[in-house]
């Protein structure tokens, strides 16, 4: 057994075990921690593929971003967790029954089909590069000549996504307070004050309504 | 013992029914079901990046790119509806969520 496989073991059983952590954990805090801890063996995994610009990228985007969305909304909502976790136990058996049937069927299948432990030495499409490039080097080639438009097309579902995601959780507060600075720049001293003229009024003389007169003068002056 | 394709296809198929338990245990919590369809995501991704290295293929490498853009764009969204849910009903629980049987 090489340090190879070595690694190879104690990055699957941390991952695993990561994994069933992150289904069976009470709290979901710690749920989303595990998820991070399976994330992370997953990309050291990858990197022992040598798939090396995938294994960054899922520790970037994923551990980076999704991961602390998840902690971010796990975080904001107030969840009872004792109402969660009813029923948990009841399904249980037939949970771990079907999980160790697909395992198992999987395994069985996998395991004995795919011997190969050596890598195929790939007949070399046309157009690609034949000496050996770095693994970032020959993805970049590949997605941006043969997969360019997928390419855009996944940008574009990102961008969709991330207005989506502003537009749905988005909401205009009512009750807040808040000064508008356009319409605070765009007011004239005339909103401001009106000048209004008033007759005299006299001691035990009723005082006159101003409107009348007061507004016609007022409209002269602007 | 030298590694094969087939430890990695085998740890991508325990992956995967993890996660099969994780969707039958956790009913009710919709932000543990969002985990476990990542945790689903993920052990399909290891299969595409074994077989890619195995077969000396690049492509698989490149699926697994539009994957993960996939599944960061599905989780957003997910997240997004999953705080719209609980602000208008309180809750994030799947029995609840029965508003729209006749």
């Amino acid at each position: 057994m090489d340090v190879k496989t070595g690694f190879f073991y104690l990055f699957s059983l941390v991952l695993l075990f990561a994994a069933l952590r992150v289904v069976t954990a009470r709290n979901p805090v710690h749920a989303v921690l595990y998820l991070m801890l399976a994330f992370s063996q997953a990309s050291a995994l990858w990197l022992l593929l040598q798939a090396e610009f995938l294994a960054i990228t899922l520790v970037l985007v994923y551990l980076g971003a999704v991961m602390v969305l998840f902690l971010f909304v796990v975080m904001m909502l107030d969840i009872n967790l004792d109402t969660m976790r009813e029923g948990f136990w009841k399904h249980f058996p037939l949970a771990a029954t079907l999980g160790a049937l697909v395992a198992l069927e999987m395994a069985a299948v996998l395991m004995s089909g795919f011997r190969m432990s050596q890598p195929v030495q790939a007949a070399l499409a046309v157009g690609q590069a034949p000496v050996q490039v770095s693994n970032s080097k020959a993805l970049g080639i590949l997605l941006y000549t043969e997969y360019l438009m997928p390419i855009q097309v996944a940008a574009a579902i990102l961008l969709v996504a991330m207005i989506a995601a502003i537009a749905l959780t988005l909401r205009e507060r009512k009750d807040s307070k808040a000064i508008n600075p356009s319409e605070q720049v765009r007011v004239r001293a005339s909103d401001r004050m009106v000048v209004l003229k008033m007759d005299v009024t006299q001691p035990g003389q009723a005082p006159q309504p101003p409107d009348v007169a007061g507004d016609a003068v007022a409209k002269e002056a602007k | 013992m030298a590694l094969t394709l087939g430890h990695y296809l085998a740890l991508g198929a325990m992956l995967f029914a993890l996660a099969v338990i994780g969707i039958f245990l956790n009913r009710k919590n919709l932000i543990v079901l969002l985990m476990a369809i990542e945790l689903m995501l993920l052990a399909v991704n290891m299969n595409f990046v074994a077989f890619s290295h195995y077969l000396g293929d690049m492509h698989g490498q490149v699926f697994v790119f539009f994957i993960l853009t996939v599944a960061a764009a599905e989780s957003a969204i997910g997240l997004a509806i999953l705080v719209l849910l609980f602000r208008n009903k309180n809750s994030i629980n799947v029995d609840e969520l029965n508003s729209l049987k006749g």
